[in-house]
């Protein structure tokens, strides 16, 4: 196990390490001078000296990445040219927002995928299985930000249920979250039931029928426990999914999380600040895939058996 | 069979039209930018069939030219992408060692950006525009092909006819392109397909973002994100290239479907345990 989670650990660091240096590279693609981009060409040659020494960019390639390590190590990601204050800071004020949505959203996904998934697997075949599938293929298939204006539309404008936009008390928190929620729950409701369906077809399964154990629990307790464990990867999967989501959702609904951040900052060229963006995001997708790969095999042993062969 | 005949005939209709009204757009006499201020956040009606948009110009005109932005900016994307991550999967799994764990490093890399999000930076900072959006999907989607091309070869280059072909002296491109290339096509196709929805999807959203195709250019995303302003007195501004989005990106997922079914390896014997 040890070797496993060691081995696992080596990795992630070293994609961290390949994220963090493209993420550096990102400043240096801008096409012409980044500091003329973001100060715009009537800002006075004292002013844009200044900028170049402040992001560094008036030293060599390789010293300008060494600092940038360094400052991320402590957690320093240089100063937001826009709002003129410490780019963590900004992070920090945003990340709650986005943590709710995520929350939520994966709340709304997990209660309406499972059911749907075991449903569509028991009634094989039947007009819950096609409705089930119908519905997470139109899932896949309906873009966020066009899904977002609609739900706004019926839910806000013309029933006046929700709040249009903005984070205003806990109602203005579903609609970004059904919509965030529905290619989720159409991909994971195809997972839960393809993996029920092959779990359904093993012989401990057909013991405990044969034992005489009500259809509920040899369902719930002997299939669903055992289907969980695909599951369980691909929610971890879908959570990069919802962050890259969240950045049009948020924009489409003005939440103001960490993906609304983003987009404001590109939109002013404040680069440092969609570096950061960026970086978190990413960052906390490969950790999160992390975790769920060790605690997938701290559930099955088969995987960290495997990993050791 | 016989039973799901419209689930294939109505998405290849869909398609059909999709590429010949983007290849014929540039044919037709269109005005899509003619502004008509009698017009301004007309209905669909008798005068148009689509209705008009904030500025009097005819969306059914302009939904025309968005056909024409998202269908060249998928098939270069999907092109592109294919070749390049087809090409660096195949000749890294094949030649192995060194070459290969950098490839395996890299891929794991690009994949750590979850969804579109590097291509928004990417669009972002590179600056609007069309050429822009191709290189920024480019480099996001040739990571998944160059996976998918990786196993496959790895799973194939110890096959018998390869070894023959080796044992016969047959050059390491020779054996790519004769010997392993035919047997990939299956599932890189089915993945090509997959990977026209999401760049549909993608480019949509960029153009939503305000990073894509620029005014007075028309793309289907960007037509979304201006309706979405007028949506209580003009909501067909919204509707319109939503559904178009929708039924593309749709049919070309039900024809995936189709497609997977009937040519990967691993879904028939699936198919075949169930029987």
């Amino acid at each position: 196990m040890l070797t496993y989670i060691l081995q696992r650990l080596l990795s992630a660091l070293l994609v961290i390490f390949g994220v963090v240096s493209i993420v550096f590279l990102l400043i240096h693609m801008i096409p012409g001078d980044p500091v003329e981009i973001m100060l715009g060409e009537s800002a006075s040659t004292a002013d844009r000296e200044m900028l170049r020494s402040a992001l560094g960019l008036d030293q060599p390639v390789w010293l300008q990445f060494q600092q940038y390590l360094a400052g991320l190590l402590q957690l320093d990601m240089g100063n937001s040219i826009h709002f003129r204050r410490p780019v963590s800071d900004l992070l920090l004020e945003r990340l709650p927002a986005t943590g709710l949505l995520a929350a939520v959203t994966l709340l709304i996904t997990v209660l309406l995928a499972l059911p749907l998934g075991i449903l569509a697997a028991v009634r094989r075949d039947s007009p819950w299985d096609s409705g089930a599938m119908t519905f997470s293929m139109l899932g896949v298939s309906i873009p966020n930000f066009w899904l977002g204006p609609i739900l706004i539309l019926v839910f806000s404008l013309w029933l006046g249920w929700f709040p249009v936009s903005g984070r205003s008390g806990f109602g203005s928190v579903i609609l970004p979250a059904l919509t965030l929620s529905t290619g989720l729950i159409a991909v994971l409701s195809r997972m839960v039931r393809s993996s029920m369906l092959e779990v359904l077809g093993e012989d401990y399964i057909r013991t405990a029928k044969a034992k005489g154990l009500p259809p509920r629990r040899v369902i719930l307790q002997h299939g669903l426990r055992n289907a969980m464990l695909p599951v369980i990867t691909l929610l971890g999967l879908q959570l990069g999914a919802l962050l890259a989501g969240a950045v049009i959702t948020e924009t489409v609904f003005s939440w103001p999380g960490v993906g609304l951040l983003t987009i404001e900052s590109i939109q002013s060229r404040d680069y440092p600040v969609v570096q950061a963006c960026v970086l978190l995001i990413s960052v906390t997708y490969v950790l999160v895939n992390l975790l769920t790969d060790l605690a997938y095999a701290w559930i099955d042993p088969r995987i960290r058996l495997g990993g050791q062969q | 069979m016989t039973r799901w005949r419209p689930v294939i005939i109505l998405p290849l209709l869909v398609l059909a039209s999709w590429a010949v009204l983007a290849l014929l757009s540039q044919h037709l006499p269109l005005q899509p930018d003619r502004i008509q201020l009698e017009f301004i956040l007309a209905v669909p009606g008798e005068g148009a069939l689509l209705g008009y948009d904030d500025l009097g110009r005819s969306i059914g005109e302009r939904m025309i030219v968005g056909a024409r932005t998202s269908f060249l900016v998928s098939a270069w994307v999907v092109c592109l992408s294919l070749l390049v991550g087809t090409l660096l999967g195949t000749a890294s799994a094949y030649h192995g060692g060194w070459w290969d764990r950098v490839a395996v490093l890299t891929v794991d890399v690009f994949l750590a950006f979850p969804g579109i999000l590097l291509a928004i930076a990417l669009a972002g900072l590179l600056g609007p525009g069309i050429d822009n959006v191709v290189i920024a999907l480019t480099i996001v989607g040739w990571v998944g092909y160059a996976r998918l091309s990786r196993a496959q070869v790895l799973s194939l280059k110890h096959r018998e006819h390869v070894q023959a072909a080796e044992a016969l002296g047959a050059s390491k491109w020779r054996i790519i392109r004769k010997h392993l290339l035919p047997l990939m096509l299956a599932p890189l196709i089915v993945e090509a397909t997959f990977g026209i929805a999401a760049v549909v999807i993608a480019e949509a959203g960029l153009s939503f973002l305000g990073l894509g195709i620029q005014p007075p250019g028309a793309s289907w995303g960007a037509m979304i994100r201006d309706g979405s302003r007028y949506m209580l007195v003009a909501p067909h501004m919204v509707i319109v290239p939503g559904v178009a989005i929708f039924a593309v990106v749709l049919s070309v997922n039900l024809l995936g479907d189709r497609l997977r079914d009937k040519l990967d390896i691993r879904m028939m014997s699936e198919e075949k345990g169930r029987a």
